[in-house]
């Protein structure tokens, strides 16, 4: 079916399944409990949550394939933004047009950045992608101010041309719409103590993903991708076979840098604004983490890194001691304070400190990523005795 | 002609920042095959030693001063050091002057202990994996050092002065011979690049006239043979990671009077001073030395008037622009060597 | 036994309850409310969004208890602090129109899109009727921009661009904090008095927005004055090592180094200007001078004995002694042991005024609301008698002048108020050019938004 195995079409339902019924799936908690404060069904970090999937899914093609480590993929999120934006001020608020001119607009990026930085490879190579991105944000946060809006970033005015549009209604504000339905649309369905919010934004993004998952799919398994790991296995045999290799990593370069121009993208079309901190490194290096911490090179470990990641960076930065409190109001005071005062380094503003604990307890016991615990998880139920498939994927030692 | 000497000294000033947290990252990379995100939280570490060492000489108990109110207008709390009982009032001030030079001589151990523990208790299960897997572990390692350093000291910037005797400046240009020509330079920026250079003298003869070196250089050439021969290079790494760790603490400790430290200022030096180590050229203890010093002198130029009328918004990327211009040139940096992390 | 029990999804799910019974699926669309978040319990939930993490975060933390200690006063807790010395008397100490007030907070990293997306899961997961908070500029127009969009009130922490409420401003946004126009037009008057009107300056600015509008605003107050400015050179944000910038400033012939710069970038230029020994030179035969347009107590602690005799602006200072500060301090430095920051000041009258314009306009509705504050004139939050201007939901107050304090008493008392300059002398038109846009064209503010 659709040119898939049947492991792979079973990967692929899995996803649509997943991306369909998250709704349901990540509000598990009845409101009013006490536990809703871990429940993430609300449109905006849902459609986080799928744009972050596809930007590391891209990563993934780049980095999980050719093992060329760019830590600058953020530029093209934050070309495809501007481009997205300057979409929604001059021509629309529809998103096609916005969503196209991102794309194409971090291909063509990426594909300079692409022809220049993959000259050379291993670090060298990942410090020319730091460079250009580096070169970016600090570019578009001050003397481009005039295109980017520099610190205050761009959003859509009321005044802005829009020349395809009728002029809007008296009083309105300008939000961005899918031939009518507004991004930030919603229906809540209401079932005995649970409520579950259905978001337009979130499925036009979830359907991207879909998408955005197949094509990584093919391309994981098609003569492309078998080349691409060629280059990740020996590049220098691979060149002496009379194969000239560059092509096949600038391609895989800039399909991932389009990846992360529709990412861009959409995060205009569902919130709409731009701002130079998309392209600093460190969101550079976070999309580097959400695939290491989800496990490169497979499928579909960075769609779960990066939704680990922009889980916790919403869901535990927002638990206060106040919330604390109350979870722990059951207990006798002496030892409510104790316990309060044992958690409150790790929430609310602590919240990086267990991210960085967790990456390391991650990267020390699982050393496939979160995918692997997945893959120990469903040995254990079955029984297997081949184990050799799990952690095939570390390389030799890298010290020569 | 006096702006560009000014330039220069800024450079090079800069640049001993530069080259000491790049020396001790290339030994790591060179000898234990280790990219270590977590090389800027041991700058940081270093810096708040110093903070630390001069909370612990102005340890103080509250004596209640009738005569004044503080802000809700009750009697004023003064804090009274101990070490005024100690010592007395004129001596304590002394030693509580010299806080920062003095954490020299807490901050060795304390920073070659914490690189043997990072060694033995982190780094040294990672030698085999991935450069990815290094990655996310160190950079979760130099996350959690941050954090708990901003649990204790908070997230604002903590003043750590310079003693008395090094505050302010003075005529650099008289001693060139150039009188009025308002050379003028901060003291401690000068012991900071003397310190710097003595520092880095004292790494470079240690790997070059020591047999422990020896072996080390060889370990970085060829660690395989090395081992055959029947040598524990792993002990003597777990050494050089201490090493590196001391290096770059020392720098931190230093680099106080200049800028105030706050928990996030290693972040701030790690990606440069990885952009330092690569343009120098993987492997090449000289090359990082070289590349710090000619990005900084780089850098202090680009800010010049004269630069940014023609060019504008140079100063912001500079660096990055020469990196590049470097390794688009010269394959392996300014003196890399072939095969390390190039794959 | 929960926090969130009565929010307004808890109440959905209340009433929902029943319907469970019938396994009866109920859908709701957004136009089930008369505007965003409409409050239908016996709570009403704001967002306080600040800084945790990043830099600002200790600025961040001031605040959270700042607001901490409003919604304790507005619930009817504590000695109700200001509430007692604000003009306004429609507050009665039983939450905002006797709906109890609960808070949930969120981090907004010194970012945009973090603010954006901290913001937005409060409007959306927690129900918060009004955000506020913030530390930067960048984050408040940011901000400002999404409630606009999603029918909420938003009461700007610490922003000092003039874009706020200049070019960027929105009909749900407001304002209480000053900006760069303000300082400039307090400063300058203050500088040449104690500087002389015949003085060279050299600007060292941050390379970004409000970089830009503060060096603007400092610039023509004191060419107005008399001053010449001889160079402006633009620093990168993440400069943390100002040596380059400085050494040129000796060679040229400037007598004054203003500093446009805020937080950590002020402290480091600060540090490193002070120790190329500009303070000591004499140039022109004066005393070289160094300035700092925006003073954060907080951070400026950072440059230790570096900030003696500088000048600069505040917003608010602990030393105050009209009877509004007196409370605010007292009740604040009863329960934390230390004076407010400036930051927590302006957040903790933000927090007053708004639930004082729901309880005066009788509804949560952000139009109800924004019509309540527009033109509202007050006293007794610390600043003197205010305005909030209706064209631009800009607050209109006295603006302090500062001087870093040359024998402090405490790691408080860094700062001492040199001038109080009345309110008419840093007022300016709506349509002033410092708040147009990049062509100069005069931005309207627009019309509120309800949501739905």
């Amino acid at each position: 079916m659709l040119g898939l195995n049947k492991k792979d079409v079973g990967l692929l339902l899995v996803v649509i399944v997943l991306t369909v019924f998250a709704p349901f799936i990540l509000n598990p908690f009845p409101e009013g409990s006490a536990l809703a404060q871990f429940n993430a069904g609300y449109p905006d970090l849902m459609q986080r949550l799928v744009i972050f999937g596809i930007f590391a899914i891209g990563f993934n093609i780049l980095f999980g394939l050719t093992g060329y480590l760019s830590f600058g993929h953020a530029a093209f999120l934050g070309a495809g933004s501007y481009a997205g934006i300057w979409m929604i001020k001059l021509l629309t608020l529809n998103i096609v047009p916005a969503i196209i001119a991102s794309i194409v607009v971090a291909g063509l990026f990426s594909l300079l950045v692409g022809w220049i930085s993959l000259r050379r490879s291993g670090i060298y190579f990942s410090i020319l992608t730091l460079a250009f991105a580096q070169m970016s944000y600090s570019l578009a946060y001050s003397v481009l101010t005039p295109i980017t809006g520099g610190e205050t970033g761009l959003q859509p005015k009321v005044s802005d041309p829009r020349i395809f549009d009728a002029a809007l209604a008296e009083g309105t504000t300008p939000r961005a719409n899918f031939f009518g339905m507004f991004m930030n649309d919603s229906y809540e369905l209401v079932l005995g103590g649970w409520v579950f919010t259905f978001n337009v934004g979130y499925y036009i993004a979830a359907l991207f993903l879909v998408i955005a998952f197949y094509i990584s799919i093919r391309i994981f398994r098609s003569p492309f991708g078998l080349m691409l790991r060629a280059v990740k296995s020996n590049q220098q045999r691979l060149n002496y076979t009379g194969i000239e290799s560059r092509p096949y990593t600038l391609a895989a370069f800039v399909i991932s840098g389009m990846y992360a121009g529709l990412a861009g993208g959409l995060l205009v079309a569902m919130d709409t604004q731009a701002g130079a901190e998309r392209m600093f490194w460190t969101a550079s290096g976070e999309v580097v983490l959400m695939t290491i911490l989800g496990g490169a090179g497979t499928l579909i470990g960075p769609v779960l890194g990066a939704g680990f990641i922009k889980y916790f960076e919403n869901i535990v930065s927002k638990i206060n001691e106040s919330v604390l409190q109350a979870w722990f109001s059951f207990m006798p005071e002496g030892m409510q304070d104790l316990v309060v005062s044992i958690f409150y380094p790790f929430i609310g503003k602590g919240w990086h400190l267990t991210l960085g604990i967790i990456f390391m307890l991650v990267v020390i016991f699982l050393p496939g990523g979160l995918m692997e615990g997945g893959q120990r998880i469903s040995n254990l139920f079955k029984k297997k005795s081949n184990t050799d498939s799990g952690s095939g994927k570390s390389s030799p030692a890298a010290a020569e | 002609m006096e702006a560009i000497i000014l330039q220069i000294l800024n450079g090079l000033d800069k640049g001993s920042a530069y080259a000491l947290i790049a020396l001790g990252l290339t030994l790591i990379f060179g000898t234990l095959g280790v990219v270590n995100f977590a090389h800027g939280a041991l700058f940081m570490i270093g810096a708040f030693c110093a903070v630390t060492l001069s909370r612990i000489l102005t340890l103080s108990h509250e004596v209640i001063d009738p005569t004044k109110t503080d802000f809700l207008g009750k009697p004023l709390k003064v804090d009274v050091p101990y070490i005024y009982n100690l010592v007395g009032e004129s001596a304590g001030n002394v030693i509580i002057d010299w806080a920062v030079p003095l954490s020299i001589l807490f901050a060795i151990p304390i920073m070659i202990l914490v690189g043997f523990i990072m060694e033995r208790g982190l780094i040294r299960h990672f030698y085999k994996r991935p450069h990815a897997d290094q990655i996310l572990v160190t950079f979760g390692l130099a996350i959690v050092l941050q954090e708990i350093i901003k649990y204790f000291y908070g997230a604002n910037p903590i003043p750590t002065p310079a003693p008395e005797v090094f505050k302010g400046s003075f005529d650099f240009g008289a001693m060139l011979g150039l009188e009025g020509a308002g050379i003028i330079y901060p003291y401690w920026r000068l012991v900071y690049f003397a310190f710097a250079t003595v520092i880095i003298g004292g790494v470079f003869s240690f790997l070059q006239f020591t047999t422990f070196g020896m072996v080390v250089r060889a370990g970085m050439a060829d660690r395989e043979t090395v081992g055959l021969l029947g040598i524990n290079i792993d002990k003597r790494f777990t050494i050089m990671f201490g090493l590196a760790a001391a290096v770059a603490g020392l720098a931190g400790v230093m680099y106080t009077p200049i800028n105030s430290p706050n928990y996030h200022m290693g972040m701030d030096f790690l990606v440069l001073s990885f952009v330092v180590v690569v343009v120098g050229g993987m492997g090449s203890l000289s090359g990082a030395v070289l590349a710090g010093f000619m990005l900084g002198i780089l850098e202090s130029f680009a800010s010049m008037t004269v630069v940014l009328e023609t060019l504008p918004g140079i100063n912001q990327i500079i660096i990055y622009l020469v990196a590049m211009i470097v390794l688009l040139t010269r394959p392996r940096g300014l003196m890399g060597k072939a095969g390390v992390m190039e794959e | 036994m929960s926090k969130f029990e009565l929010t307004r999804r808890g109440l959905i799910k209340s009433s929902a309850v029943v319907g469970a019974g019938l396994a009866m699926p109920t859908i709701i669309t957004n136009s089930a409310n008369a505007y965003t978040n409409e409050p239908k319990g016996g709570t009403v939930t704001l967002g306080f969004n600040v800084p945790q993490s990043g830099p600002y975060a200790d600025e961040g933390a001031d605040e959270l208890r700042a607001y901490e200690l409003a919604v304790e006063h507005l619930n009817g807790g504590g000695d109700g602090g200001m509430m007692g010395t604000f003009s306004s008397k429609a507050l009665k100490g039983n939450g905002i129109l006797g709906k109890k007030v609960e808070f949930v907070t969120g981090d907004t990293q010194t970012k945009a899109d973090a603010a954006r997306a901290s913001a937005k899961s409060m409007i959306e997961k927690d129900g918060a009727i009004m955000i506020t908070g913030g530390s930067s500029s960048g984050v408040a127009v940011a901000v400002q921009a999404l409630c606009q969009e999603a029918g909420v009130i938003f009461m700007a922490g610490l922003t000092h661009s003039n874009d706020t409420t200049g070019k960027d401003k929105k009909a749900n946004g407001f304002r209480h904090f000053f900006n760069s126009y303000m300082s400039g037009a307090a400063l300058a008057p203050v500088l040449a008095k104690a500087y002389g009107k015949d003085r060279k300056a050299y600007h060292l600015t941050a390379d970004y927005n409000w970089g830009y509008t503060t060096e603007e605003a400092v610039k023509s107050s004191t060419e107005e004055m008399g001053w010449e400015t001889v160079n402006s050179v633009k620093t990168p944000l993440t400069q943390t090592d100002f040596s380059s910038y400085i050494a040129p400033v000796l060679q040229s012939d400037a007598d004054v180094l203003v500093l446009n710069h805020y937080g950590g970038n002020m402290v480091n230029s600060l540090t490193n200007a002070v120790q190329f020994g500009l303070r000591d030179k004499l140039v022109n035969g004066k005393n070289f001078e160094i300035v700092v347009p925006l003073y954060s107590r907080l951070m400026a602690r950072g440059a230790g004995d570096n900030v003696k005799g500088i000048f600069g602006s505040t917003n608010w200072h602990w030393s105050l002694s009209d009877e509004g500060s007196k409370a605010f301090v007292k009740s604040f430095g009863e329960k934390y042991g230390f004076p407010p920051s400036q930051a927590a000041h302006t957040v903790y009258c933000q927090t007053l005024l708004y639930a004082d314009a729901a309880e005066r306009a009788g509804t949560f509705n952000p139009c109800g609301i924004a019509e309540a504050l527009e033109g509202f004139e007050f006293d007794g939050l610390g600043n003197g008698k205010t305005l909030y201007r209706a064209e631009d939901h800009q607050c209109f107050k006295d603006v302090l002048v500062v001087k870093g304090k040359e024998n402090p008493t405490s790691e408080f008392d860094i700062l001492e108020v040199v001038e109080v300059t009345p309110v008419d002398k840093v007022t300016y038109a709506p349509d002033h050019p410092q708040m147009r846009d990049g062509d100069g064209n005069a931005v309207p503010i627009g019309t509120c938004n309800p949501g739905t």
